[in-house]
């Protein structure tokens, strides 16, 4: 199935040629200092997006509004509303009375709910365990800050499978802390197979995308206004709330954005740790895609997330106007 | 109109900072309604001093008391002090009249006298219709001011101020320290003022402290320091002067640059070594037959209300301020009025070593 990310050796060339190119014409232009203009410079890049993104958005965008025969319809879209609509259809034209056999499927809707969800509390988790560890790293008294940064780099360095099957050693039934449990005269406990354990590899992986946004925008602060603050007469906690918290919001809109719209796609890790007794949406999609092969339901479905995170940055966009926060959002 | 009450005093402060000791054993008084410079290059001490009065230090020894109250262990926030930062420390996400009113709200003010005092402290520091603006969208002149009025605002017994004016150009400068100082007055607010620009602390205190190293080396009125400073060091920072290694041949007698010269000063003892300062306006040129001592032009630059002349004397070069320009490689005779030669215990300190070598025996 990775098939298809093996270019042929002559894209490859062309590739090669095109940014060799590129560069001989930024060289020049740079020597002759021609008025080009710099969005010249962006255009490998420019090239990159119209490839590999403005164009497959617009073939799901084909796909999700034709059927098989490349006319138009709607009905994918009546699939994700009514997972069964296709089926009752046919029964419809058998006579009015079959209709009413087949009650509405809800499966993808909620498959979206869930995979929300889902993300909203990774998303309200993580925020709760980034923060002050973003927070404590940033104390210039704690000489150990630079320490805990490698701490939580290390875990990234290792591939996001990898990281997500680790923890079934840990977790599953003979695993390392049912081991430890029974060692300790407990009786072992189920941890694997279950929603806690989906959340808890979703918490795990994404983690590091909360915490460092926030770290960055608390270390750029300038220590001197939490000074201020006291000396103007707030406490250390009125100086957090009303200094140092507003002053991190942008790290925080970038974290949470940074969480949330990985965590709302998430797929693989309901199946390695939910052992298939849970599905996401992203899974979802790769399953209409993968297994039923039916590109035009799965590609409705990738236009109705893609909706949904829209949506979900504009509000985040409200929070935090200037975009801040490496204008993710 | 400086009244005698100590409104706060050092005792005994020392801090230590990783086993470097940065202030050593500071005793200062300050007193109701004065305005109080603390004076000296930076690494002196006059930084950490203000931020142990203001709370963000702890003094590794010592009490710092407040109306004769121990204040050491109070944390800055209960402290009845606010501070002028030296970059302003303006909150970025508050608008102006947020910022000045940071302090009422804290204080849990009611929400139309913050109004009327924030307004009032935006016509004080000369920024109306201001309010809604932006802190970044304004100049530094104007940060200036509404850091002023945030800490003004509060009402505080003192106000401490770290080299606030040393981000802007000289000529705002000049202003705000009129501005500051006039504001001081007209308040009645103690002012504990940190800077290492001497003639901003001439300009305007009631009190300069020269500091160095951790150590104060002289407390004073801005004019008696200037004219009496206690050692070579002060003489050398406070101001230009010629700083000579001397002999006192008797009382009123002092041996400097081959030439014995009258002077005020008595009380060293016969043949004492010592620190003589001649600041370069008070040395006169005259006749070359009339000088007590002759020397020859080596260099004249302009500096706009007088030319400073180098003028060597074979013994030492004197460097001379004089409205009057005598050319290059000219001879001219020297002469110096008893009175404008001060006299000072030598000092054994490297550090303070005269910045003239010569005059020496």
């Amino acid at each position: 199935m990775n098939r298809g990310l093996l270019l042929p050796s002559w894209t490859l060339w062309a590739l090669g040629a095109g940014f060799v190119l590129f560069v001989a014409l930024c060289v020049l232009a740079v020597r002759k200092n021609h008025g080009m203009k710099r969005s010249f410079f962006a255009s490998p890049y420019t090239v990159w997006m119209v490839v590999f993104t403005l164009i497959p958005c617009v073939l799901i965008g084909y796909y999700a509004l034709t059927d098989a025969q490349g006319a138009f319809t709607l009905d994918n879209f009546a699939n994700f509303w009514d997972s069964n609509h296709t089926v009752n259809r046919m029964y419809k034209d058998m006579g009015p009375e079959m209709s009413v056999l087949i009650q509405r499927g809800t499966v993808n809707i909620d498959i979206l709910i869930y995979s929300t969800w889902m993300a909203l509390l990774c998303t309200v988790i993580c925020l709760f365990m980034g923060y002050p560890a973003a927070y404590f790293m940033t104390d210039r008294q704690m000489k150990q800050g630079s320490t805990i940064v490698v701490l939580f780099i290390i875990p990234m360095w290792m591939n996001f499978l990898l990281r997500t099957v680790a923890w079934m050693t840990l977790l599953e039934d003979q695993g390392l802390i049912n081991q430890i449990l029974r060692a300790l005269g407990f009786s072992g406990a189920h941890l694997m197979y279950n929603n806690g354990a989906v959340l808890l590899g979703m918490v795990y992986n994404f983690l590091p995308f909360m915490v460092f946004p926030i770290y960055t925008s608390l270390n750029k602060m300038d220590r001197k206004l939490l000074e201020a603050a006291q000396d103007l007469g707030a406490n250390p906690v009125r100086t957090f709330s009303r200094v140092t918290f507003p002053l991190s919001l942008p790290g925080v809109i970038s974290g949470i954005t940074m969480v949330f719209m990985p965590s709302v796609t998430t797929f693989f890790i309901p199946r390695i740790l939910g052992g298939g007794n849970t599905m996401m949406f992203g899974d979802l999609i790769e399953n209409k895609f993968l297994t039923e092969n039916n590109w035009g339901v799965g590609s409705a479905l990738s236009l109705v997330m893609m909706v949904l995170i829209l949506l979900s940055l504009s509000v985040l966009r409200k929070a935090d106007p200037e975009g801040e926060g490496g204008g993710l959002v | 109109m400086v009244e005698s009450m100590h409104l706060i005093d050092l005792n005994g402060i020392s801090k230590d900072f990783d086993g470097t000791r940065v202030l050593n054993n500071i005793d200062l008084y300050i007193r109701k309604k004065e305005f109080v410079t603390l004076l000296g290059p930076s690494g002196c001490g006059k930084t950490t001093t203000l931020r142990i009065i203001a709370g963000f230090e702890y003094p590794s020894e010592g009490k710092v008391l407040f109306e004769g109250k121990d204040i050491t262990d109070v944390p800055p926030y209960k402290r009845k002090v606010n501070t002028i930062f030296q970059k302003y420390a303006l909150f970025p996400h508050l608008n102006v009249q947020d910022n000045i009113a940071f302090g009422l709200k804290i204080a849990k003010v009611p929400r139309d006298e913050i109004k009327r005092r924030v307004d009032r402290m935006l016509d004080l520091v000369n920024l109306q219709g201001y309010g809604k603006r932006s802190v970044d969208a304004l100049s530094g002149g104007q940060q200036q001011r509404v850091a002023i009025a945030r800490a003004l605002v509060n009402e505080p017994e003192v106000l401490l101020l770290d080299e606030p004016l040393g981000a802007l150009d000289l000529k705002l400068r000049k202003e705000m320290q009129l501005e500051l100082k006039n504001m001081q007055q007209r308040l009645g607010i103690t002012f504990l003022y940190v800077t290492h620009d001497q003639e901003e602390a001439l300009t305007m205190s009631d009190t300069v402290v020269v500091m160095r190293d951790g150590v104060i080396l002289q407390i004073g009125s801005p004019k008696k320091i200037y004219d009496e400073p206690a050692n070579a060091f002060v003489a050398d920072f406070i101001g230009e002067s010629n700083i000579l290694r001397g002999r006192m041949v008797r009382d009123e007698l002092v041996h400097f640059s081959g030439y014995d010269f009258p002077c005020v000063d008595s009380g060293f003892g016969e043949n004492t070594p010592v620190d003589v300062v001649v600041r370069p306006e008070d040395i006169m040129i005259v006749g070359e037959d009339i000088g007590q001592i002759c020397g020859t032009v080596q260099s004249v630059l302009f500096k706009g209300v007088h030319y400073e002349m180098m003028i060597d004397t074979g013994e030492t070069t004197f460097k001379v301020h004089s409205t009057i320009m005598q050319p290059q490689d000219s001879r001219v005779g020297l002469s110096i009025v008893p009175y404008n030669i001060h006299i000072m215990k030598a000092t054994d300190d490297p550090l303070a070593e005269p910045a003239n070598e010569g005059g020496e025996e």
